[in-house]
């Protein structure tokens, strides 16, 4: 360590500077020829329309004003955004956005096809209203536990360990909240569904770190391991006392002061339970945390370079053990969230899969919480895409299989690198062994 | 720590002749992997017969009152694992209460059962293991046991074709679409770099979704439509008995067998069996010596998504009649634990498979005997597994000294690996 922090002449001066490799002209058109492409789809969609205008409901009755419903022409209204794409997508394959702007234009094109999507699926049938309000508040009850999933990855990868067994901490932290909550009340469901979690992550820790055992490997077994202790359990007391055992009380919203009546966000922000502001409290403080923090510092410091941090004095092993374990807690709380926040009972294998979907959001999210909390949005929309599109019956049947695939196919392209390179932390998966 | 931090360390301890015979001795053991493998099995049966106990009524009242009556609670423990572990037993190999009867079904019905089994576990851990020989972590096999009986079964009941021909092409259409739905991964990996095990995880959600649509499709879906289940496959398609009607297990389990021999003749004999093995042992190497690494991902991926494929077939031609949404029935992550203790050699794995096998097939009888809960069973495959991937802690357990590596380690790398 220098004791001056100030340069003195015949020091090397280097300076950072971070250059952006421009796009190749490839993926610059190919980005320009999707963009169009939903263009023409939305000028498509526009054809199609059977009803003349789409009504979408905006709001809960609660806030301090009325919201008026909002009445689009569909046709119009697609044809429209049909040709801002369009040109949107020329634009791009001509002269081409720059990163931060294509991500900032991607949204919008996004967020424009999803509204000429959704006029045209309400103008099938009768021309039922979108009640957008409630498909917004179910995005975000979906979305809860992917999110909180996809934290837990966030601390575990960011330090440099896989885990593929979100699922099964969510799951432990599923069946704790459900069993311990009707045991102990609810609280006491939420306190041990973290330690639940805690223990999982405990148990990936320990073999990943002490025992180096191949994380993926780890991940996977810990998830066969959770998924059978959980269903066993299930099985042998829960199921057959089933009243007293598995009827945890649900947390009820609890709606904030003065901000639950603000129109639009009052109701799907501020009207949430409890779990849901313990999450927005954890996206926020990870967020933070990570980049700002000397925790962050020392956890991005381990994920990328261990070597380099245990050079500095940072103990490697325990850093990751801290970040593990409590990625653990916290994938537990979004198990908590299942039987807690929504659901009200424990089922074998209750998390279906929502842990490898908070993989994927981690992962399309490039391992920020940020990325993470928007992909996780992203896919509970996906989810939510599929019962509002069985309830109004758009002009022409769309199978849900197909939106189901969509978070996994996006992860792929992600992967793929067809819509700009993922990368994951430099020293993800690998165990780190003092020389 | 200490102990696997130097995995080169067994070196013979210089020093004296004597005193550290037994030392060397506990190390010879602890160094043998069919001895850590034996004792995880162990470890594994010991946490089972505790949750055993605990899922029994009877001990879960006498431990009410264990202070005043400890032996009450033991005696009903003991009873009750006594009573579930046998039940696995005679569920698996041999019951003596039905092979009294003298049918043919009451004396191999349980041996059936383990082999029908086994049968799908094995070239599923097959595909998993031969990945693994080549550095790739094939988490796919799910979504490929999917796309291979999808195929299978589609040409099984819309085709109709003669006997014997009909089977063969069945099989080779399984074979071609879990092939195809493994090497897809592989080119992914080939082509752009994204992890295999991201890209398999989520090709096995879109196989299971796309499955789901196909069975909600006329010419697909058995009519009345009702339910989510494809049409019957054609008799002539179907997998023939091999002792008889009243018995499940049928000349899938040839498919394994021959499956297993291919996989032994390919890594041992063959040229690009060696070359997998070598882009496995150190990618760079291989790329020095001139072999196409990229290329051997597609085809190591492509071989992986044929065997597993072909644990699709016997899924459907096989053991079930009719295409539904759980076809899978977990074999592709059951695989992944067959391969891990098969330690990724055919031979293992065939071994690894009939005991997984046995375990499914005796963890039925124990559900529907004892009440015992199947789950038990993935309970203790699950722990087989992290302790034979974990040798340090297996030795640890029962005090033995050691230094080798445990399975499935350095294998697959991180995610930019």
């Amino acid at each position: 360590m220098s004791t001056a922090a100030t340069t003195r002449p015949g020091d090397e001066v280097v300076i950072h500077r971070v250059v952006e490799k421009p796009m190749s002209t490839r993926r610059r058109v190919g980005i320009g020829v999707a963009i169009s492409v939903l263009g023409l789809l939305s000028l498509l969609l526009g054809h199609n329309a059977q009803a003349h205008d789409a009504r979408f409901d905006l709001s809960q009755g609660s806030e301090f004003f009325h919201v008026p419903d909002l009445v689009l022409p569909v046709a119009a209204t697609a044809y429209v955004i049909g040709i801002i794409l369009l040109a949107v997508g020329a634009y791009q394959a001509v002269r081409g956005f720059r990163p931060r702007g294509l991500r900032i234009a991607g949204t919008g094109i996004g967020a424009l096809f999803m509204l000429a999507f959704l006029s045209w699926a309400a103008s099938g049938g009768k021309g039922s209203t979108i009640d957008l309000l409630g498909v917004l508040e179910n995005t975000l009850a979906l979305a809860a536990p992917l999110i909180l999933g996809a934290l837990a990855g966030v601390l575990c990868e960011r330090s440099g360990v896989i885990n593929v067994a979100i699922e099964g901490q969510m799951l432990a932290g599923a069946w704790a909240g459900a069993m311990f909550g009707t045991l102990m009340g609810r609280f006491g469901g939420v306190l041990t569904a973290l330690v639940a979690g805690a223990l999982m992550g405990w148990l990936l820790a320990v073999f990943a770190i002490r025992y180096l055992v191949n994380q993926v490997v780890l991940g996977v077994v810990l998830n066969a391991l959770s998924l059978g202790l959980t269903g066993f359990i299930y099985d042998a007391i829960m199921q057959p006392n089933a009243n007293t055992m598995n009827t945890p009380q649900v947390f009820q919203p609890l709606q904030i002061p003065v901000l639950s009546k603000l129109p639009l966000v009052g109701p799907l922000i501020f009207d949430q339970n409890i779990i849901v502001y313990l999450m927005y409290a954890l996206v926020i403080l990870i967020q933070w945390g990570l980049f700002h923090s000397r925790w962050g510092l020392r956890t991005r410091a381990v994920g990328e370079h261990p070597k380099a941090a245990d050079t500095v004095g940072i103990n490697v092993l325990r850093v990751r053990y801290v970040n593990v374990i409590l990625g653990g807690a916290i994938a537990g709380l979004g198990g908590a969230f299942m039987t807690l926040g929504s659901v009200g009972s424990f089922t074998k294998g209750i998390t279906s899969g929502n842990g490898f979907i908070a993989l994927a959001a981690l992962i399309f999210g490039r391992w920020s919480p940020k990325g993470a909390v928007a992909a996780s949005l992203l896919f509970g929309f996906a989810y939510e895409l599929q019962t509002l599109l069985s309830l109004v019956a758009p002009p022409v049947a769309i199978p849900s299989y197909f939106l189901a695939m969509l978070p996994y196919l996006a992860t792929i392209f992600a992967v793929a690198g067809l819509v700009g390179k993922v990368r994951a932390p430099g020293a993800d998966g690998e165990p780190y062994v003092k020389e | 720590m200490t102990e696997v931090a130097a995995p080169t360390s067994a070196l013979p301890e210089p020093g004296g002749p004597d005193p550290a015979a037994p030392v060397r001795r506990r190390r010879a053991l602890g160094d043998n992997t069919i001895v850590v493998t034996l004792l995880a099995f162990v470890a594994a049966m010991v946490v089972g017969a505790i949750l055993i106990a605990f899922s029994d009524p009877a001990t879960r009242s006498a431990s009410a009152y264990f202070f005043s009556a400890p032996m009450d609670t033991l005696r009903a423990a003991a009873s009750a694992i006594g009573r579930g572990y046998a039940a696995l037993f005679e569920g698996a190999v041999f019951n003596p209460t039905t092979a009294a009867r003298g049918t043919v079904a009451g004396i191999f019905g349980p041996i059936s059962e383990t082999l029908v089994s086994a049968t799908p576990l094995i070239l599923g851990g097959l595909s998993v293991g031969l990945a693994f020989r080549a550095g790739l972590f094939n988490i796919g096999g799910q979504g490929q046991i999917v796309a291979g009986a999808t195929c299978a079964g589609y040409v099984g009941f819309a085709w109709h074709l003669p006997v014997v021909i009909h089977l063969v092409v069945a099989i080779v259409a399984g074979m071609v679409g879990g092939g195809l739905w493994g090497a897809l991964a592989g080119w992914l990996k080939a082509r752009t770099g994204a992890h295999e095990v991201i890209t398999t995880i989520m090709l096995n959600y879109v196989a299971v979704n796309m499955l789901g649509f196909l069975l909600s499709v006329k010419g697909f879906q058995r009519p009345p439509y009702g339910q989510a289940i494809s049409n019957v496959v054609d008799a002539n398609a179907r997998l023939p008995h091999l002792l008889g009607s009243s018995l499940r297990v049928n000349a899938g389990l040839f498919l394994a067998l021959l499956a297993a021999y291919a996989i032994h003749w390919l890594l041992t004999r063959s040229v690009l069996g060696f070359e997998f093995r070598a882009v496995g042992a150190n990618q760079n190497a291989a790329r020095t010596a001139g072999m196409s690494v990229e290329r051997s991902y597609t085809r190591v991926m492509l071989i992986a998504g044929v065997l597993s494929g072909l644990a699709g077939v016997t899924q459907i031609l096989g053991t079930n009649s009719a295409i539904t949404g759980d076809i899978d029935a977990g074999i592709g992550f059951d695989a992944i634990t067959v391969a891990l203790l098969g330690r990724a050699n055919a031979g293992g794995t065939v071994l690894a498979g009939l005991l997984f096998g046995a375990l499914r097939a005796g963890g039925v009888q124990m559900q529907s005997s004892t009440g015992t809960p199947i789950d038990v069973v993935s309970v203790v495959q699950a722990l087989i597994v992290l302790f034979i991937a974990a040798p340090a802690l297996v030795r640890f357990l029962f005090r033995l000294h050691g230094s080798g590596a445990g399975a499935g380690q350095g294998l697959a790398k991180g995610w930019n690996g």
